[in-house]
């Protein structure tokens, strides 16, 4: 438990993607079996505990402690699990400090396992009294489902293709079949054991990525060779139906069918269709990127939200079809299968995503410009003969998106960066003019500067710093003393969670405009003016027409 | 006699009447006794400064030698006549010079502790209880969320990163007095053999340990020599946390950086800190230690000082102490930097 206790507290506070990578594959390295497979099973969240609410682990502490003393901590600390495991005594009548006790993960989880629901608080008490500190934080962070260390099931699965020097798809699609520990998995990768079979009743197949078209890369290519298609802005997905399994996946191989099941339900094929998942509106048509959010990372769903965001299939591709396996076929072969399975779908459900009708260049260029639909973000090429390859293979696929919206904004806060960022202000909120006069933070972004530009900035940071909390910085912002940042983003949608109102999608500094004054940045109204019109489901489930 | 009587808080710090004292005052005074050097607590300007000798030294290396206008050095255990009253010095565990102010009138005894830590630290003098009728102790870790684990086994969580990622520099923020010598001498006891590498803020202070006796082992400066620029990957820099901020972070190889205090406990306050290493190490007395210190010692009374006094307070009177906050002004959480 001390290890697994080791890694979740190292990990929570390595921002790198590839700290977090070797601190992993360390852990694999180290922790026997079982243990590692239930340490990869927590983090991917693959682990189902739930054994105790947060409200109980409360009053077991205060069964112990004293309440007065434990709300003054509490408030202090900020967070009940840890509260709880840092203050957790010794049982009454137990030496003080407890002799060294470190049973293993393996251990700890089949205890829990074999408790019944009346029975689990007791057994989190018994563990949370042979436990030292970090692990009791460790341990009520899995019993209440809690765990967040900033890692994604993709980065674990990443982590355990590093281990074993195999490719990161192999392990998603084997990743649907097992179950933790992994033991087969580990024993594979540790070069002890055969590959293991796919289990999985309705497998996963990696998916086959485009690259970005480069500059120069239309000279070499004839459009006679491609077929063009409009890029959706929703998220790709895989869409399953096999030997009686049902499953929607995310193109990372999550499973992601708990929080769609009006789509799966609608999954009556034996196929694999690649597609794109949006939402509709009551009228038909699609919604925008913020309307799906509403149905993205839950593990349920409600009624009112099937009914105001039904989901949408939008198909690109077919992999397999009736026990057959078409990713070896060319794309044309494979499109004309898809549009025999589509004319049997629920067309309330589904729709063929339309080819465009492509003779030039100049024709592509043109539809790119002037999408007919809001939730367009670009359009893509695809080679007629290429087979389905996972990965991103070169020269099949070319993905060329819209032009970025861009919108100038007056730097107010610089925090400091991590790692090779050490000792520079590299993460800069920007805000806009609100008709008050005041300026209103809108985003923050971290990227899209050079070297020598971050320099710049720094020193300008350091130059007009206002005030410090820790390690942000407010900087000079007036209409005529301040640094003006060109923001590129991709989209923009209504916010709860911002002062500002609006959040913007992938933001990313685009150009500094020190020739610009401040008081000439633009407007939030500007910004506002971008959004989509409100969605038409919420307003009509108040008034019904 | 009224405990008030001996010992009451002023503006000025905490004020001894019958020997027209002040104990750690904050702002100038005619006559200060110190219990250590941390500059919360030792400030300058005052007339007569009563302190250990290790205390007065490290008040003149950070202040320069005119920081008072007489200093008179105390020995642990020695028995000073101020006015009316007896003043003892006694060790504290805190840094090196730190030392608990009893003061005597008439057979009553109050002690005043300063900072204190009970966990054994090799770098000074080790606490030595001493009973009085009152005991003033600090608070800074008063709350039962602080139990500090085993400061070596966070040394060897420093010493694993390292193995874990050699091509980063590893930077620890540190106090300059106490903490950078008491980790410099945890690594030392974890098996670290090799060069430790110091920020300038520290030099000082780390040579004058080493006069003292305190073995610290190679601890170059963290400066990259003249006309070669020096790799620091895989290398443990210490400094002070403020340094952390100024370009002077720059020249190490993709620095990782850590944080060695008692707050590292707290998640949070880790991470509002921007740590990637936080280690818990403390040089003040966590829950336990408080609350067993004043078990052993059973003094008639408690005053808690800077801190978190409400829940000390409220032990005490779970336990049938009477106890009540001293509250004194000026003093910080653990701020050294």
């Amino acid at each position: 438990m001390r290890r697994f206790a080791d890694l979740l507290e190292r990990l929570a506070f390595t921002p790198a993607r590839n700290g977090k990578l070797r601190l992993i594959v360390d852990y694999l390295r180290e922790a026997p079996d079982p243990d590692r497979g239930w340490g990869i099973a927590a983090i991917t969240r693959d682990l189902k505990l739930d054994a105790v609410k947060p409200a109980l682990l409360r009053s077991l502490a205060t069964e112990r402690v004293d309440a007065e003393l434990f709300a003054l901590s509490y408030d202090f600390v900020g967070d009940l699990a840890e509260t709880v495991a840092l203050i957790w005594p010794p049982a009454p009548g137990l030496p003080t400090p407890m002799p060294a006790s470190d049973p293993s993960l393996g251990e700890v989880i089949d205890t829990l396992h074999a408790a019944s629901r009346r029975e689990a608080p007791q057994v989190v008490e018994r563990l949370l009294d042979r436990l030292g500190g970090s692990e009791r934080y460790a341990l009520l962070k899995l019993v209440t489902g809690g765990l967040r260390v900033g890692v994604s099931a993709r980065l674990a699965k990443q982590a355990l293709a590093d281990f074993g020097g195999v490719d990161v798809t192999e392990i998603e699609e084997l990743w649907h079949g097992l179950a933790p520990p992994y033991q087969p998995l580990f024993a594979w990768l540790d070069g002890d054991g055969e590959k293991p079979v796919s289990a999985a009743a309705a497998p996963f197949r990696p998916v086959m990525l485009a690259h970005a078209l480069g500059e120069r890369d239309l000279d070499r290519m004839a459009p006679g060779d491609f077929v063009a298609e409009w890029k959706w802005d929703g998220i790709r997905v895989q869409a399953v139906s096999e030997a009686g399994g049902r499953r929607l996946y995310s193109r990372t191989g999550d499973d992601i069918s708990g929080a769609f099941p009006d789509l799966v339900a609608a999954l009556d094929f034996d196929a694999a269709i690649d597609g794109e998942l949006l939402v509709r509106r009551p009228n038909g048509s699609i919604a925008t990127f913020s309307d799906l959010q509403q149905r993205l990372n839950r593990k349920t769903v409600s009624a009112a939200q099937l009914r105001r965001y039904p989901a949408h299939l939008r198909a690109y591709d077919l992999l397999q079809a009736d026990g057959r396996d078409l990713r070896p076929e060319p794309f044309e072969t494979r499109r004309a299968a898809l549009e025999a399975l589509s004319a049997r779908l629920d067309p309330g459900r589904f729709d063929l995503s339309p080819l465009l009708p492509v003779e030039s260049w100049e024709d592509l260029a043109r539809l790119r410009a002037a999408p007919p639909d809001p939730v367009i973000e670009g359009v893509m090429l695809k080679r007629r003969d290429s087979p389905y390859v996972p990965g991103r293979p070169k020269g099949l696929w070319f993905k060329w998106k819209r032009d970025p919206h861009v919108i100038d904004a007056v730097l107010m806060y610089a925090q400091r960066g991590h790692g090779k960022r050490s000792g520079y202000y590299s993460d800069y909120t920007f805000g806009l003019w609100t008709s008050d006069g005041s300026l209103a933070p809108v985003g923050k972004a971290y990227f899209g500067f050079t070297d020598e530009e971050l320099e710049q900035i720094d020193r300008w940071v350091r130059a007009n710093t206002t005030e410090r909390f820790g390690p942000v910085r407010a900087v000079r912002a007036e209409p005529d003393h301040g640094l003006v940042l060109e923001v590129a983003f991709e989209g923009l949608a209504r916010s709860t969670r911002h002062r500002s109102g609006v959040a913007m999608r992938f933001p990313r500094i685009s150009r500094l405009r020190w020739d610009k004054p401040p008081g000439e940045a633009d407007t939030l109204e500007t910004l506002e003016a971008l959004l989509p019109e409100p969605p038409q489901g919420l307003g009509s489930s108040r008034s019904p027409a | 006699m009224r405990p008030a009587d001996l010992l009451q808080s002023r503006p000025e710090g905490l004020y001894c009447p019958p020997g027209d004292f002040f104990i750690d005052p904050v702002r100038p005074v005619a006559r200060a006794l110190v219990t250590h050097a941390h500059s919360d607590h030792a400030t300058s300007g005052h007339g007569a400064v009563l302190a250990t000798r290790e205390t007065l030294d490290i008040m003149a290396i950070r202040m320069g030698e005119g920081f008072a206008g007489s200093v008179q050095p105390l020995r642990y255990g020695e028995r000073v006549a101020i006015g009316e009253v007896a003043t003892t010095f006694h060790p504290a565990g805190h840094v090196l010079g730190s030392a608990q102010i009893e003061v005597e009138r008439g057979g009553f005894r109050i002690v005043a502790a300063g900072d204190y830590k009970r966990t054994p630290d090799p770098t000074c003098a080790a606490f030595e209880p001493v009973r009085g009728d009152v005991f003033i102790t600090e608070a800074t870790f008063g709350l039962p969320v602080f139990r500090h684990p085993e400061p070596l086994a966070e040394a060897g969580r420093l010493l694993q990163s390292l193995t874990q990622f050699p091509e980063r520099t590893h930077l620890i923020g540190v106090y300059a007095l106490g903490k950078a010598q008491r980790l410099i001498a945890l690594l030392r006891a974890a098996g670290h053999d090799g060069p430790i590498f110091v920020h300038g803020a520290l030099r000082r202070l780390c040579d004058y340990y080493a006069e003292r006796g305190v073995a610290l082992g190679d601890l170059p400066d963290a400066t990259i020599e003249r006309g070669r620029s020096r790799d620091f990957a895989g290398q443990i820099v210490l400094g002070p946390p403020s340094a952390f901020a100024s370009a002077w972070v720059r020249r190490f190889a993709d620095p990782l950086i850590g944080f060695a205090s008692g707050w590292m406990q707290v998640r949070a306050r880790a991470r509002q800190r921007g740590v990637e290493l936080p280690l818990v190490i403390s040089d003040h007395c966590d829950w336990t230690e408080l609350t067993t210190t004043i078990d052993e010692l059973d003094p008639t009374e408690v005053w808690v000082t800077h801190g978190r006094e409400e829940a000390l307070v409220r032990w005490c009177s779970l336990t049938g102490r009477p106890a009540r906050p001293l509250h004194l002004v000026g003093y910080e959480d653990e701020a050294e930097d």
